[in-house]
């Protein structure tokens, strides 16, 4: 009979059952996405693209910010962003969208708001594996060098903040629909604040001493400005006099990261408390 | 094995009936709190207990919290109050493909749908041929689920979820779906988990099943538990409930503490032990044990005993003579005693104190049933009778 393995066995058979639960609802999410799609996954490579082109024309020819050869500089910042704002806006839905489930199947729980973080997650692999390979191909090697390994703790803060907030948005949504609506606008607000389209510079040029620290208490700003240092890894003189990059060195992109991760840390107790005392309604509430 | 597989203790359930409720943070800033906002009990105070190696049948009528129940013993609901407590894994068939989905093809959703029920991959994968065969489903299994039909549908969620290897199993009416065929297939499973040893609960409208499944019946009416014993006695409560609109007629009335039925006591001599099984011919004896006040002592002329079968249809009676009233205030026990008649089923008694002209003032009834045995085969009452052959010659015309 099934009493024969040890408490034990059966706690560690569950905790690795549900990581597999993980993989299969992102795994099922990507299928029912590309299932029956031409092209398939290379559709995943349209959005970045088509933003690529759009934002190169505003930013490159009709504003003019002067950063050379802008499109790299701008996928930098632009493919963690994506992922972040990806996962979070689908997570407003993550548990909402599967009521049938949630009503009926005694599972559990926390892969629903993981889910939607796997799948941007699958995405951002691929984008960013192929924007190595064209930096490679046309020849644009600053990339190649010791700071790329700034990409490592840039990467884990962005899991953090953004598991933090998935878990947050995915539970408020169920009582609060209009949760959604208001993730959206502050998405929306979120990209223009953070510097992925125009240099830092234009903002520390403003903000001095401890204000501009604070500024990176967001931390999605010490990300894309730590990508950037990683990947662009190029910091030219605008011609305005300020230079691209936030910092030429390494140290202040992980005190900056330090402070991300803290901050991402508190949102994620918060984040997992909240959705731990709200899960145990949500069969009746949805 | 009789340790306790699942319990609730005192689950009360209510919910908050939405009609005004604020679904916006706007809504919820602007309008006061607590206006408007209805409830309702779909549970009150429902105590149960269930041994591992049983099979119970929860029955009652639509709205009568059965769902409910077995949603919060599964643990997707939190009770209001009370508690629920578990030993073993459990697996719930609250709906069939529960995690399908229309686009991923039969095998796809297999894997999906015993993953969420529980199993690895790798567990799954020793599964498949037999999930597969169970569902008779073979050669279907890799076209997108949305083409399937609804019997197919439902086939495939049952032969995933009757693999699942739980420790508990909670049904919610999931057997009427599919044809007979089917059925009988999913009958011989759980009978094989019964055989197991493994626990079930289950919720059925199709009430012969329950009588041949369970091995003990609880009726749910109005979100309280109004019978909790004899399969085939909760049949019956639920079938007096549908047949009456009246509610039910309380098991014991009496009219005031003068009266108290103390004990009701079935054995083979009076005063003996309990014995709850008997074969045609054995002693039976029944004790009923009152306390009776003054007054009540004077106006009681006597006590009527009637074996009641399924559904509380009279079988025999039994009184008290003439002239045999209680002599004075304080206890008054009578026996009666008889040898078990021919009969074969599952009685309970109903107790009955009269006055003058068989005017009734108290009654009573047990819950616990006992069973009469004669070893018959083929119907209630086992009755004498003789045979005599017609010899060739005395046939007229052969």
């Amino acid at each position: 009979m099934a009493m024969t393995r040890s408490a034990d066995e059966r706690a560690r058979t569950q905790t690795r059952i549900r990581w597999e639960l993980l993989a299969n609802l992102v795994r099922k999410d990507l299928k029912v996405k590309y299932q029956g799609s031409v092209l398939g996954f290379l559709w995943s490579l349209a959005n970045p693209l088509l933003l690529l082109v759009v934002y190169t024309f505003v930013f490159q020819l009709v504003l003019r910010s002067g950063i050379p050869q802008f499109g790299f500089f701008l996928l930098s910042g632009l493919l963690v962003w994506n992922a972040f704002s990806g996962a979070v806006g689908a997570a407003c839905g993550a548990v909402v969208g599967n009521a049938g489930l949630v009503k009926k199947v005694r599972f559990p729980l926390a892969v629903l708001p993981l889910t939607p973080v796997g799948f941007t997650g699958v995405h951002f692999g691929l984008q960013l594996a192929v924007l190595l390979l064209v930096m490679l191909g046309t020849g644009y090697t600053h990339f190649l060098g010791p700071q790329l390994l700034l990409v490592l703790p840039a990467l884990a803060v962005t899991l953090l903040f953004t598991v933090a907030l998935c878990f947050l948005v995915s539970a408020l949504n169920v009582r609060y629909r209009d949760t959604q609506h208001i993730v959206e606008v502050a998405l929306m607000a979120g990209f223009w604040l953070n510097p992925i389209v125009y240099s830092v510079a234009l903002v520390s040029d403003h903000l001095h001493g401890a204000v501009y620290l604070l500024y990176y208490v967001n931390p999605m700003a010490g990300i894309a400005t730590t990508m950037q240092r990683a990947l662009y890894a190029q910091d030219p003189v605008l011609p305005t006099g300020h230079r691209v990059l936030a910092d030429p060195g390494y140290l202040f992109y992980l005190e900056r990261l330090g402070i991300a991760a803290v901050v991402s840390g508190l949102l994620l107790l918060l984040g997992v408390r909240v959705y731990r005392r709200l899960s145990a309604d949500f069969a009746e509430e949805l | 094995m009789s340790d306790v597989a699942i319990r609730a203790e005192r689950v009360t359930k209510r919910f908050v009936m939405h009609g005004q409720r604020p679904t916006s943070l706007k809504e919820r800033l602007v309008r006061r709190r607590g206006s408007e906002d209805g409830w309702f009990n779909a549970l009150t105070e429902v105590s149960l207990s269930i041994d591992s190696g049983h099979t119970v049948g929860l029955i009652g009528p639509n709205g009568s919290g059965k769902s409910t129940l077995l949603k919060v013993l599964a643990g997707i609901l939190r009770p209001t109050s009370g508690r629920v407590e578990a030993n073993g894994r459990i697996a719930s068939l609250l709906e069939l493909g529960a995690g399908f989905n229309g686009e991923l093809s039969g095998r796809d959703n297999v894997y999906l749908n015993a993953s969420l029920l529980g199993l690895s991959r790798r567990e799954t994968d020793r599964l498949f041929d037999s999930i597969v065969d169970f569902s008779e489903l073979a050669e279907f299994i890799d076209n997108p689920v949305k083409h399937y039909s609804s019997g197919m549908y439902a086939k495939l969620g049952f032969a995933v979820a009757v693999h699942v290897d739980p420790d508990i199993l909670l049904i919610d009416e999931v057997l009427a779906v599919g044809d007979e065929a089917f059925a009988r297939k999913c009958l011989a499973k759980i009978s094989e988990f019964q055989e197991q040893g493994r626990t079930i609960l289950f919720v059925s409208h199709a009430l012969d099943q329950v009588e041949q499944i369970c091995d003990r019946g609880v009726v749910l009416n109005h979100g309280k538990a109004v019978y909790d014993g004899d399969p085939e006695f909760a049949v019956g409560t639920l079938r007096k409930i549908f047949g009456t609109d009246q509610p039910k007629e309380p098991d014991e009335e009496v009219p005031d503490e003068g009266i108290s039925f103390d004990q009701i006591l079935v054995s083979a001599v009076p005063g003996g032990p309990a014995v709850s099984s008997f074969t045609a011919g054995e002693p039976l004896a029944v004790r009923v044990e009152t306390t009776l006040s003054g007054r009540w002592a004077r106006a009681v002329r006597g006590m009527q005993v009637v074996a009641m079968g399924v559904g509380d249809i009279p079988i025999w009676l039994m009184e008290t003579p003439p002239h045999a009233q209680p002599a004075g205030p304080g206890r008054w026990a009578v026996d009666f005693v008889l040898d078990a008649p021919p009969l074969l089923g599952r009685f309970v008694l109903g107790v009955q104190l009269v006055g003058d002209g068989g005017q009734p003032l108290a009654h009573t009834r047990t819950t616990t049933a006992f069973a009469l045995a004669g070893g018959q085969r083929g119907g209630l009452l086992r009755v004498p009778y003789s045979v005599r052959r017609q010899l060739p010659s005395e046939a007229s015309g052969s």
